[in-house]
């Protein structure tokens, strides 16, 4: 051990106390910054996995749907979707980045359940697509966070008529009894009334469409419900399916769930296209690992251009803006409470480093007249502060540790905003150099510039007052 | 890191005509405080010359300058006017960092509360003038052992200050301030903080010391027994020398 470091970390031991709490002080913000940046980060790699399993890294769309198509989704299918889909599976540099390749369809129309007693009728927002693949993409768990999804329940890719549908449009058709559905109040007999003669027109055109569509057969209750599903063709005619309830997925948004049905890619094409020709809203690409997503976009452009395919590219950013959201207002907690854990360090060390000065100033005047240089007392108390920060880190680091393993193996879970369903509570700090680096990098420069202010004041000492000072 | 702290002295060569054969030169030098807006001369035009190779005493009542005067020649004080020379060096044309080299190589210190570095063993206290001139480390233990020796010190070499008593803290400081071998040794009120026997014993050994390494020593001191041994006695009143005497080997 060099001199210099000789005397400082003896004057450290000189004031136990003083640097215990001065380091306490640091670890605390080295501890906070750790456990709610690895906290962040979980819930940003929770979030992604989520956007990632349901939508992809990144969609193809016919140009203009991101913005117009949602209105007209018949308008704005793609053409020869699967000849695209053949292309994008068929590129050297894509192949290799892709994890699932999937077409999905999206339709808008009026959802009705004219089964038994119950007379009732909704707008909905479809989505159509394959199950297996789906299922496949809910498998995706870059970050190892523990949430994959289970598989679409009752869905198959072999049986076209099967579905799900929101928690609360079950409700609202009056789904609750027919798929004992726990907290989910049935239909009251006056709102039975109430919406039977309010939408009777409607529904008596629903139900004759229907029946058409049944080749006239006639209205029964079935073992799994049924609702019929009307919307407009891409020729502008409409068209009626019929749906067979497998059960309910609840989303985390409200809006959203009482509204979804989720259906097979077919029989949402058969609803939008009828006997014409198939497309595809959407074409799904869930890629390997996001950090190519860039990459793949870049290339998935350069195809289209090549091929003069009138297509756009969205990531699952894009598509979700609660993500964006969410990222920046996490992003902005913890920069707040990097910042003030950053004061509090800074104010310690100033605090302590000031009263070091103080207590030895005559040993500066001492080792001044003996021909230590101004900077040679300078570095030596900002080494000195430098190593509180060093050691106030390394054990907030070490606590740090210890509390996210232990929160990370106690099994928590919780329901982050948006989601319908629980996910494990984790505290992702080992698999992120940044936030490690980071936190020490800040730290440490924090209390090495607080240590600068009373080392500048001490470097500054007349050397007479020093050895004067009692 | 302590390279920082080491380095050899610079020094920009200025010496009057007859400085050569002197350790300090003082000429017309004055040194005024300020307490608000009062001036206060603490140095009225001191004219001084401290031979070589001389025990050399300063005199006078309290508040009469002496301290003043010592920090000056060794460097860590300026003058408000006047020439200053120490070891044929100007000291008022060299800044910060080269006046703290030029002290780490020509002059050592004896405080009358010892000074010494609290977290530093009596071997390390004596080292650190050596690390800041630079010496290497085996000449560096040599003359660290050497000098404790010569103080009577070696079996305390791993105590701390605290664990010393006063009279041993006062050899070890003389120890600092002889183990680099420096041109001057300023000592202000060595003994006062001693009892009379530990003072008459520190200052036998300072003697010595300074015979045996024919080093410039000057004190500033209140101390008969002290003066009794010095060759040149200056005595100061009110900021000027007003006497100078040869003293014991005259």
């Amino acid at each position: 051990m060099s001199f210099l470091w000789k005397i400082i970390f003896r004057n450290i031991l000189r004031n136990r106390r003083r640097s215990l709490m001065t380091g306490s002080a640091v670890a605390a913000g080295a501890m906070a910054m750790l456990l709610f940046g690895g906290y962040v980060g979980y819930i940003f790699a929770g979030l992604e996995t989520g956007s990632v399993q349901q939508n992809g890294h990144l969609t193809v769309f016919h140009k203009g749907y991101f913005l117009f198509g949602p209105g007209n989704p018949a308008g704005y299918g793609i053409d020869h979707y699967q000849d695209v889909m053949g292309l994008i599976a068929g590129d050297p540099v894509l192949k290799p980045m892709i994890n699932v390749l999937t077409p999905t369809q999206s339709l808008v129309g009026i959802a009705g359940n004219f089964s038994g007693s119950v007379d009732a009728s909704k707008t909905f927002l479809g989505e159509g697509f394959i199950p297996s693949d789906r299922d496949r993409m809910g498998q995706w768990d870059e970050f190892h966070t523990g949430s994959t999804k289970a598989p679409e329940p009752g869905m198959s890719d072999a049986d076209l008529s099967r579905g799900l549908v929101g928690f609360g449009l079950a409700r609202m058709l009056g789904l609750c009894g027919p798929l004992k559905l726990a907290s989910c109040p049935p239909m009251p007999a006056a709102q039975e009334v109430a919406s039977a003669r309010a939408g009777s027109t409607v529904n008596k055109d629903l139900v004759n469409l229907a029946q058409q569509d049944n080749g006239g057969r006639a209205a029964t209750t079935p073992a799994v419900p049924q609702l019929d599903l009307l919307a407009a063709t891409a020729g502008g005619t409409p068209n009626v399916v019929s749906l067979a309830v497998a059960g309910v997925e609840r989303q985390g948004v409200r809006e959203l769930d009482d509204n979804f049905i989720a259906m097979n890619l077919g029989l949402a094409q058969q609803l939008v296209y009828g006997r014409g020709e198939h497309k595809a809203t959407g074409i799904v690409l869930q890629l390997k690992r996001s950090e190519d997503m860039p990459a793949a976009r870049a290339q998935l452009a350069e195809l289209f251009k090549q091929h003069g395919l009138d297509l756009e590219i969205k990531d699952f950013g894009d598509l979700n803006p609660f993500y964006g959201q969410v990222v920046k207002m996490f992003s902005g907690i913890f920069l707040f409470i990097a910042m003030v854990m950053g004061m509090i360090v800074l104010f310690a060390v100033v605090n302590t480093m000031t009263m070091n000065v103080m207590e030895r100033t005559n040993e500066i005047g001492t080792t001044r007249a003996m021909g230590v240089r101004p900077g040679g007392i300078r570095l030596q108390f900002v080494s000195e502060g430098m190593l509180i920060g060093v050691l106030g880190t390394a054990f907030g680091t070490l606590v740090a540790v210890v509390i996210a393993l232990s929160i990370n193996h106690a099994g928590l879970t919780w329901i982050p905003p948006g989601n319908a369903n629980p996910v494990p509570l984790r505290v992702d700090m080992f698999g992120k150099p940044g936030l490690l680096v980071g936190t020490w990098i800040t730290l440490v420069l924090v209390a090495t510039f607080a240590a600068l202010i009373p080392a500048n004041r001490a470097a500054r000492l007349s050397v007479v007052d020093a050895l004067r000072h009692v | 890191m302590i390279a920082t702290l080491q380095r050899a002295a610079s020094a920009k060569p200025a010496p009057s005509a007859d400085s050569a054969r002197v350790a300090v030169h003082l000429s017309q030098v004055a040194k005024t405080y300020r307490a608000g807006a009062i001036e206060v001369p603490a140095l009225k035009a001191v004219n001084l010359e401290v031979p070589y190779h001389r025990f050399s005493t300063l005199i006078g009542a309290s508040g009469s300058g002496k301290t003043t005067l010592l920090n000056l020649i060794g460097c860590i004080d300026t003058p408000t006017s006047g020439i200053l020379e120490v070891c044929s060096q100007d000291v008022t044309v060299l800044d910060a960092d080269e006046i703290a080299d030029f002290r780490a190589r020509n002059i050592g210190f004896i405080f009358q509360s010892f000074s010494l570095v609290p977290v530093l063993t009596a071997y390390e206290n004596v080292e650190y003038p050596l690390l800041l001139v630079g010496v290497p480390a085996g000449e560096r233990r040599k003359r660290t052992l050497e000098m404790l020796a010569a103080v009577g010190l070696v079996d305390q070499a791993e105590q701390r200050p605290n664990e010393l008593s006063g009279g041993q803290k006062q050899r070890v400081a003389i120890a600092r301030a002889l183990v680099k071998r420096p041109q001057i040794v300023l000592a202000d009120e060595p003994t006062a903080n001693l009892d009379s026997a530990t003072g008459a014993a520190i200052l036998r050994l300072m003697r010595q010391v300074q015979t045996e390494s024919r080093t410039t020593f000057i004190f500033a001191s209140h101390d008969p027994q002290l003066i009794s041994h010095a060759d040149e006695i200056f005595t100061i009143r009110d900021g000027e020398i007003v006497e100078h005497r040869t003293g014991a080997l005259q």
